[in-house]
């Protein structure tokens, strides 16, 4: 199975950091990985995507993904602005992180999983420099919607990324979304 | 230990793991993290080298070109614009047969601006009398700087390394990388003595002289003659990698090629997507197979012509262009080609300029079109009613 995803988000909100966190989780459990941001400029706040492909075997690709089957939605506002579906496989998954309905068209071809991340982060206190720091959570949501990694798998990889207390209440984080995400 | 490191970061932690002495630093779109990530080596103490930012890239060359001549290992690192501005003193390094080793993020040329990839930069310096090697993953980042330390400064060779990576596709993507023990790469890389030609007070002589034309034809013959002979230390060296660390490259990566009727020939990361073409071309029961070179100066002309001599149909991918005259790598294998007793059908493509995507889907249609255009030979019966000929 050669799972794409693309990771919609903020620049600053950390959706590269996810997508090789995401990679370094599915690496560590014997699978192979790859991780990219956009290439391009990219400014804080502007809306930005990143991506990850992983599979059992090793492969070649290089390419940019086009049609992933996965699509992870790390703000709801980039729903008015981007067509996040665009390439989405059919049958394909997505996650968002919403506390609101989510547009009808994203329900109907889509198996459409929402996860309040903002709220988790906003408990947990997962900020930086005034940013809610959502990636965490939403990599929890992912491993929920689709069994890529383990949810152990996820929290040893942030844990791994950020030492001390920092990384524990990120992997809290991601365990707390994973139990939280729902499928529409 | 395997990590998930960009291109990047893998070319930083060969430059840890080569024990590079004096590393000279000059930030350029999409190399900086190189040099970024030795800086923050060197300010944790991991690395004991000496670590000097200059104001541009000729002066980061010229730092490389004093300290190698004080017999330091150097490293520097650039891409696009940056390798342009230090080409006087990229050629004085070569010519002064000092084995510094730099990785060049491959980048396009503007204008129009891009930072995307493409390999102009680079090619435009293959007759600079450097070693360049094109990797295709990360992990080759990793392993041949190292292996490019053992090749410059084997005493048959001294002649400096480039190793091409593409820019974002390697230098901004993440992938697994075996980084191997630092001890194990010391045994395989010992520190740099063996330098016959340093500056040493207490034996002056000098470097770079003007030398008449009496003598300077000679020079350029030993220049030359370095590079061929840096064939044979080139594959000494992978066998020793093989035997320590289980990878292996050599000159070329054939993919497929055994028993191919068409190739695609290609250099740099975009061939693992034409790799992905040829396994679905095999699949629909085309003998499809890729040639990567990897290493372009010198140039394998032999091993190339060894293995394209049961082959129908060749693509060559140029992702470079030389305006007037096309694509770099084309015009090169055409040559190489000439004096083997039999050559190929070969159709050139100029793709992926200033980072345009190659797709698996592109790598595909290439193969199916250098076919067609190979059965219907050179010349075309035009609008011919086959079904009149009952055939």
């Amino acid at each position: 199975m050669l799972y794409e995803i693309r990771f919609h988000g903020r620049g600053g909100q950390g959706a590269v950091t996810a997508a090789e966190l995401l990679v370094k989780a599915a690496v560590c459990e014997g699978k192979w990985g790859q991780s990219f941001p956009f290439f391009g400029a990219e400014r804080r706040g502007a809306p930005v995507t990143a991506f990850a492909r992983i599979s059992e075997e090793k492969h070649f690709l290089h390419s940019p993904i086009t049609e992933p089957n996965i699509v992870v939605v790390l703000d709801r506002k980039i729903l008015d602005i981007v067509d996040v579906k665009s390439g989405l496989k059919e049958n394909g998954t997505l996650v968002i992180n919403s506390s609101k309905n989510i547009p009808k068209e994203l329900l109907q071809n889509f198996r459409t999983y929402v996860v309040d991340a903002t709220k988790i982060a906003v408990s947990l206190e997962l900020s930086f420099t005034g940013w809610v720091i959502v990636n965490t959570a939403m990599l929890g949501a992912i491993v929920k919607a689709v069994p890529i990694v383990t949810p152990e798998g996820i929290m040893n990889a942030i844990r791994n990324n950020w030492a001390g207390k920092v990384g524990e209440l990120n992997a809290e984080a991601a365990k707390r979304a994973y139990e939280e995400a729902t499928i529409l | 230990m395997i990590q998930v490191l960009t291109g990047n970061h893998s070319a930083a932690y060969a430059a840890l793991l080569s024990d590079v002495e004096v590393v000279s630093a000059y930030p350029i779109t999409p190399q900086t993290q190189i040099v970024e990530k030795i800086a923050e080596f060197v300010e944790t103490g991991k690395l004991k080298a000496k670590y000097v930012r200059v104001e541009s890239e000729h002066s980061a060359m010229a730092v490389c070109v004093g300290a190698s001549s004080a017999g330091a290992r150097t490293f520097t690192a650039t891409s696009s614009h940056g390798l342009l501005h230090m080409s006087e003193m990229v050629y004085w390094a070569s010519a002064a047969r000092l084995p510094i080793v730099m990785p060049v993020v491959c980048r396009t040329l503007g204008p129009p601006w891009n930072i995307w990839n493409e390999h102009t930069d680079m090619l435009l310096l293959r007759d600079f009398g450097w070693i360049q090697f094109f990797a295709e993953s990360n992990q080759e980042v990793l392993d041949t700087i190292i292996q490019a330390y053992r090749i410059a400064e084997d005493e048959r060779v001294l002649i400096p390394v480039m190793v091409g990576l593409d820019a974002f596709t390697l230098s901004h993507t993440s992938e697994p990388v075996d980084v191997p023990e630092i001890e194990s790469v010391r045994k395989f890389l010992p520190p740099r003595t063996n330098a016959p030609y340093v500056f040493d007070p207490s034996n002056p002589f000098t470097f770079g002289n003007l030398a008449y034309p009496s003598h300077h034809m000679e020079i350029k013959y030993m220049h030359h003659k370095a590079v061929e002979d840096a064939r044979k230390v080139i594959l000494e060296v992978d066998d020793e990698w093989n035997k320590i660390f289980c990878r292996k490259y050599g000159f070329l990566d054939k993919f497929m090629c055994e028993d191919a009727k068409v190739i695609i020939l290609t250099i740099g990361s975009s061939a693992g997507d034409a790799k992905e073409a040829a396994k679905v071309l095999r699949k629909a029961g085309i003998a499809a197979g890729v040639l990567r070179i990897r290493v372009i100066n010198p140039f394998p002309s032999k091993e190339l012509s060894n293995i394209l001599s049961n082959v129908e149909a060749v693509a060559v991918v140029d992702r470079n262009l030389s305006p007037g005259n096309g694509g770099i790598l084309l015009e090169k294998i055409k040559s190489s080609l000439y004096s083997s007793k039999y050559r190929p059908f070969i159709k050139g493509y100029l793709a992926g300029l200033g980072g345009r995507d190659i797709t698996v889907k592109d790598y595909i249609k290439i193969f199916e079109k250098t076919l067609e255009a190979y059965k219907k030979g050179e010349t075309e019966w035009f609008n011919l009613n086959l079904e009149m000929t009952g055939s």
